[in-house]
Parts: C-alpha cells; sequence; structure tokens
C-alpha cells in the first residue's frame, strides 16, 4: 500500500473549504440555538447544564482525533510512507484545542455543580494527560530538525499515547471518580430526555464538520510545506 | 513487491508485539496503583483499609435520606454517607454545594477519625449521568413512576 496524494487534491480541498465552513456556521447557529433557547433546563443543575453541549462533544472529538493520529503513526510505521505523517500532524493542533475547550468547559461546569474547579480524578487527570500527549506531538516535530528521526519519535509517541484512549473512556467506570459515567452509551437506553438529546447531537454533527473543515485547511498547509521542502533538497 | 510485503509483515507484528507489552504494563501499573488511582473510597472500603489520622482522604457515596442537619449555634452541618451496606457520619463547617442533596451523591475531603466518622474540611456534590428537564420529573412524579435512588 503506497499512499500518494494526487496533484490535483489541492484543488479539491481548495473547492470544499469554503462550503464546509458555511455548512459548519450553520449547524453551529441551529445548534446553538437549541442548546441555549430551544431546549429545557435540568432539573437539579439548571441552567448551568447547558455547558454541557459545549462540552461533551468537544471532550468526543479530542478522543476521536487521538485515535486517528494513533493510526497514522502505526500506517506510517507499517508502510513508511510520509504522507501518512501528514494525516497525523494535521489533526494533532485541532486535537489539542478541543481537549483544552473540554478542560476549561468542564472546569466552568465543576465550580457550581461539584463545588470545585478541578479534581484530580481519574477522568480528569486522563483528559490532562491528553493535552500533554499531544503537545508533545507537535512539539516534537518542532523540535527536531532531521525530519526523519522526527517523524520517528513522533510516531512512538503517537503510538503509545493511544494507550491514554481508553483509560479516559473507561476511567468513570473502572475506578471511583468524581466525574460522572456515560450519559449515552451503545449497550443502553440514554439516561437524557429527547428534548436534550437533539441539541446534543445537532452539536456533534456541528463539532464534526468543524473538526473536518480545520483538517482540510491543516492537511493542505501540510502538503504545500512538504511540496516546498522536497523543491528545496532537489 | 515480494520483499516489501515481507518488511511490512515484519513491521506489523513489531508494532502488535510492542502495543501488546504496553498494554500489559499499563494494565499491571494500574492494578498496583488502584488505591491512588481512585478518588475516594465507598465507606465499605473505609472499614477495608487502616486509617491514618493524620492523612486526608475522600470518602463519596450518598446522602442518607432525612440525615442532613444544621446546628445553629455551633454552624456544624452533620449527615452521614452511605453505600447502602456501610455508613459514615460526616461533620463539616463551611460552604455546602448547591447539587448537595438527600438522597444524591457526594464526596467529603477531610480527616478519619476512625472507620465510622470524618471531618470534612471539603464537600462535593457528585453529579449523576440523568439529564432532564423539571416537566418530565413532575410528570413522573405524578405518576409515581419516579424513583428518587
Amino acid at each position: 500500500m503506497y499512499l500518494k496524494i494526487p496533484n490535483h487534491f489541492i484543488n479539491i480541498i481548495q473547492a470544499w473549504i469554503p462550503i464546509l465552513s458555511l455548512l459548519t456556521l450553520a449547524t453551529f447557529s441551529v445548534g446553538l440555538y437549541f442548546a441555549l433557547f430551544n431546549s429545557p433546563p435540568d432539573y437539579l443543575q439548571g441552567d448551568s447544564m447547558r455547558i454541557m453541549y459545549v462540552h461533551v462533544p468537544a471532550a468526543w472529538f479530542a478522543l476521536a482525533s487521538y485515535s486517528f493520529l494513533s493510526f497514522s503513526c502505526i500506517a506510517w510505521f507499517v508502510f513508511r510512507n510520509p504522507n501518512f505523517n501528514l494525516f497525523a500532524k494535521s489533526i494533532a493542533p485541532i486535537g489539542a484545542v478541543f481537549t483544552i475547550i473540554a478542560l476549561v468547559t468542564g472546569s466552568i461546569w465543576g465550580k457550581p455543580t461539584w463545588g470545585t474547579w478541578w479534581a484530580w480524578d481519574a477522568r480528569l487527570t486522563s483528559m490532562l494527560v491528553l493535552f500533554f500527549l499531544y503537545a508533545a506531538y507537535i512539539m516534537t516535530w518542532q523540535a527536531i530538525a532531521n525530519k526523519e528521526l522526527a517523524a520517528k519519535i513522533s510516531a512512538t509517541l503517537g503510538i503509545i499515547g493511544f494507550i491514554n484512549i481508553p483509560i479516559i473512556k473507561f476511567s468513570v467506570d473502572w475506578w471511583n471518580t468524581l466525574h460522572q459515567p456515560a450519559t449515552i452509551s451503545k449497550l443502553s437506553a440514554p439516561s437524557i430526555h429527547i428534548s436534550m438529546l437533539t441539541p446534543l447531537m445537532i452539536m456533534t454533527f456541528a463539532y464534526l464538520l468543524f473538526l473536518i473543515t480545520l483538517f482540510l485547511i491543516r492537511f493542505k498547509i501540510e502538503i504545500l510545506e512538504q511540496k516546498i521542502s522536497r523543491a528545496k533538497n532537489i | 513487491m515480494q520483499k516489501m510485503n515481507i518488511k511490512v509483515k515484519k513491521r506489523l507484528i513489531t508494532i502488535l508485539l510492542s502495543m501488546l507489552i504496553l498494554v500489559i504494563a499499563t494494565l499491571l501499573i494500574t492494578f498496583n496503583l488502584r488505591d491512588n488511582i481512585i478518588y475516594f473510597y465507598s465507606p465499605t472500603e473505609l472499614q477495608e483499609i487502616i486509617i491514618d489520622k493524620k492523612n486526608i482522604i475522600r470518602v463519596g457515596g450518598l446522602v442518607k435520606d432525612g440525615s442532613y442537619k444544621y446546628s445553629e449555634e455551633t454552624k456544624i452541618y452533620n449527615f452521614v454517607i452511605t453505600d447502602l451496606k456501610n455508613e459514615i457520619n460526616v461533620s463539616f463547617v463551611g460552604i455546602i454545594p448547591n447539587l448537595f442533596a438527600e438522597n444524591k451523591g457526594v464526596v467529603v475531603e477531610g480527616v478519619a477519625k476512625d472507620s465510622s466518622s470524618i471531618t470534612a474540611l471539603k464537600v462535593l456534590a457528585k453529579h449523576d449521568e440523568n439529564y432532564m428537564p423539571p416537566e418530565v420529573i413532575d410528570a413522573l412524579k405524578k405518576n409515581g413512576k419516579w424513583q428518587s435512588e
């Protein structure tokens, strides 16, 4: 398997970016309207539960982005095709920002709900570790001038870091944590009312579009940078 | 092409083996550090550990129905944390979070006097995973279908 990025691919990405940006904006508008105005407050938390509509999708896609990064690293390790690194390099800063969003909104929600901004429980700590893993991955590429060496070290980091993903996901089931267990899981009916599930799903879709848009922008830059560095080497 | 495939296969095996070792290592670490990873003990777990009166520990569970009391004179809050098997008495001076309620989750941080009482320095409300609009709760209560856990 040799992944080759065709030359006209940049033009296709270029054409899709404005369309996807508009779609993202539209979905966020609808989602936020439902989340902030057209949905009921929670019987216990009141209006502060609305932070959940921003917090939960950010956390989901922070995990999904890291999984994508890890699998790109594995693909690079096995097939040794530098184009796989472009996927990982493109998604890393986006995932890092989503992790920050999840941590910050969680903290803002935690103060009125739990009574504390931060707790060193397994879920919160492993999520913070996820941010450090993203940061370490990005910094490896920045710090090491030899790109072949940088590819090796960053891929190792990206693969090792994957172990954190199931730890984050199942931390609330394996250990006593302050963070509550998952509301929505595949095995059982969600313990959230449909009037609140709808805005959450719209927001999740908006985040997905946002993620794809940002990814394509970053991916385009990575392809161009690779072309420049190759041209310089010739 | 054939040679390429052998190389790819080798690398695939290498990576799968290293990931397996990584998983085993992580499992060993997390199992052995369980006491450090858990955020709080349940009242039952508290019976099983040796209590160091100098150390701050956390205990969590449900606030027992009818156990929540406040004394105007001493400004002390008293309540009982239960995991439906064992119970622990809590006394606390300070600010109780808004979502604190009987029959709801709570985590307290403080110094245990013995395995059945603790002086809390901090009280945190533990939220559950259920989200419901108030009208739905009212309707469920009317029908008698609502069980407060």
